[in-house]
């Protein structure tokens, strides 16, 4: 396969994999075009299209999209016969869905009464993820701040935008990945033969989806399928009424659930100085300030994409801060210290990363400098002649983006500014 | 062809949070160029830095850049009331704060010296009653 299909496909994935467009709910308002955080959306022909290769997978477009034409990508409920052994792995977040739920054993019960096998805590995860945190800062071989790599639109971010930091990041596994690679080992150890076990990830949002489709610092993914936590949450709800017998198989300490609050992941590290920033534009903020040499002060630093952290993802049914709420509640319920990598005789080194995370050069104007300097000249000629006010008319979320869409070819050279136009004809 | 893309940003000395405006843009392009990460970062603090001293020190004033094919060149231009002793400024750990301010962790004394550590050339001019030009040049691998 040459590089050119494998660029295509990698797309193609990504299209498959973080969000989609109803083509007839898109009204081609630019509500979405005017918020996407790497500016990978354009109205083009009245509806909405993402440049994959720029989109992180944030959901901020299905999140704002007041036509709810922008359809977050997951596998369906259906593909639960895809597998004989199917084991589940529920995040944090998913059991804040729930009103009045005062035992974390109900969800758990009744995922098993859906059908599936087994049932693995992302939170589990999280806490082992912890350990191998405060194990990893205490060897000091990466440079403070360390930067959490559990939000997987956070770590794209980077790898797109933060050359500069990549450096930073925690070389660790996330939860979902750790509890999915435990789980399905121990089965394959139980005797489970491989192919029959088919590990699912009820996710509460794109990025997830994408990241453990594609795989992030592993070197195949561990988890099968991704399911979303609405079609959980929808299927969950009548079984869970109608349980009887209800085993307990929760295992969740305090600092497991808190993973799905923002600063749960940094509270876990127990260091003094740490940050937690949530929202995509706030977690931008602090990667600007890490990258113009700020923050040296601080020993780690979790961002999520979403606000309020996972609680806030885009597949979940429930408010962020309501699910917020909720968990809290449940947090009090739950012992602090339970999952320890001793139990597991494992070392560290079986939570880090397989592999290296990539580079990717999107925002590069050309390969060759000397070209790029060219076409960042010409963009800055044709943007004396804008009229910077990013009004979105021409289908690009600002005027520099019309411009830099004008040099990279994205619409023809001669593609006039419709307001400068429109003001030219008034002025007639 | 002109030689260099030339920027020229109002640095707001009233307006705190407007700091680090003139470096965002300038790194947001030296990335859209392709300038290695490491130079970015150079530039990035050195500039981040000096646009920081002009709204503390001087009431803000401007910042001129001019990015060429290897290196890029930035004029920090105020009108504050100037550098009394440049020397002495230029020491690391030396400060105008006072003391409870640096007992707070401001005023670490650092501030020039780390311009001058990330750049390749570093030049003050200043003037006591009429301002400062800072000069930096970060020349590019």
């Amino acid at each position: 396969m040459g590089k050119e299909d494998k660029v295509k496909l990698v797309l193609n994935e990504k299209a498959l994999h973080t969000v989609m467009l109803d083509p007839d709910k898109c009204m081609g308002c630019i509500t979405c075009m005017r918020r996407c955080p790497t500016e990978a959306i354009r109205v083009r022909n009245g509806k909405a299209s993402v440049a994959y290769e720029k989109c992180i997978g944030c959901g901020e477009c299905v999140r704002l999209c007041p036509h709810h034409a922008k359809i977050p990508s997951h596998d369906s409920w259906d593909c639960l016969n895809d597998f004989k052994y199917k084991i589940v792995l529920p995040p944090p977040s998913l059991y804040g869905q729930f009103t009045n739920l005062t035992d974390i054993n109900i969800v758990l019960n009744g995922l098993l009464a859906l059908g599936f096998d087994e049932v693995y805590e992302v939170g589990k995860g999280a806490d082992y993820v912890s350990e191998a945190t405060n194990i990893i800062m205490n060897r000091g071989t990466i440079p403070k701040p360390i930067l959490s790599t559990a939000c997987p639109a956070i770590s794209e971010l980077i790898m797109m935008s933060y050359h500069n930091l990549k450096d930073h990041l925690l070389n660790l596994l996330a939860p979902v990945d750790v509890a999915a690679k435990i789980a399905k080992q121990n089965a394959i150890k139980r005797g489970i033969p491989e192919e029959d076990i088919g590990v699912y990830f009820i996710s509460p949002c794109p990025a997830k989806v994408f990241a453990l489709k594609m795989g992030v610092g592993v070197e195949k993914p561990y988890v099968d399928r991704v399911l979303s936590t609405s079609d959980a949450y929808m299927h969950l709800l009548p079984v869970m009424k109608d349980l009887t017998d209800i085993k307990p198989i929760c295992s969740l300490s305090s600092h497991g659930l808190g993973w799905g609050i923002s600063r749960g992941e940094a509270n876990a590290t127990y260091k003094e100085s740490t940050i937690a920033a949530d929202g995509i534009d706030n977690c931008k903020q602090i990667l600007d300030m890490l990258e113009d040499g700020g923050l040296q002060d601080i020993d780690f630093i979790e961002l999520n994409a979403c606000t309020g952290g996972c609680v806030g993802g885009v597949m979940n049914v429930e408010n962020p801060f309501v699910t917020r709420g909720r968990l809290h509640t449940l947090i009090k319920k739950l012992p602090r210290n339970i999952n320890n990598i001793a139990d597991l005789n494992k070392t560290t080194d079986y939570f880090c990363w397989e592999q290296d995370l990539t580079l990717k050069d999107v925002f590069k104007l050309d390969d060759n400098r000397i070209v790029a300097m060219q076409k960042m000249m010409e963009i800055e000629s044709i943007m004396e002649e804008l009229p910077k006010v990013d009004c979105g008319l021409c289908g690009a979320p600002s005027c520099r983006a019309f411009a830099e869409d004008l040099i990279n070819g994205v619409l023809p050279r001669d593609t006039k500014c419709p307001r400068k136009e429109a003001m030219e004809k008034n002025s007639k | 062809m002109s030689e260099s893309i030339h920027l020229v940003f109002n640095v707001d000395g009233n307006n705190f949070a407007s700091a680090g405006t003139a470096s965002e843009e300038v790194k947001s392009k030296l990335k859209m160029i392709g300038i290695s990460s490491a130079d970015i970062r150079r530039v990035a603090i050195a500039m981040y830095e000096g646009e920081i001293n002009m709204v503390i020190h001087a009431g803000g004033g401007e910042a001129i850049v001019d990015i060429f094919l290897d290196r890029i060149e930035i004029l920090l231009a105020d009108h504050g009331k100037g550098i009394e002793d440049i020397e002495q400024a230029m020491q690391p750990g030396w400060s105008t704060a006072p003391d409870d301010i640096r007992a707070l962790g401001f005023g670490a004394g650092m501030g020039l010296p780390n311009m001058k550590k990330y750049t390749d050339e570093f030049r003050i001019d200043s003037t006591v009653g009429v301002g400062t030009n800072v000069y930096m040049t970060i020349k590019f691998n």
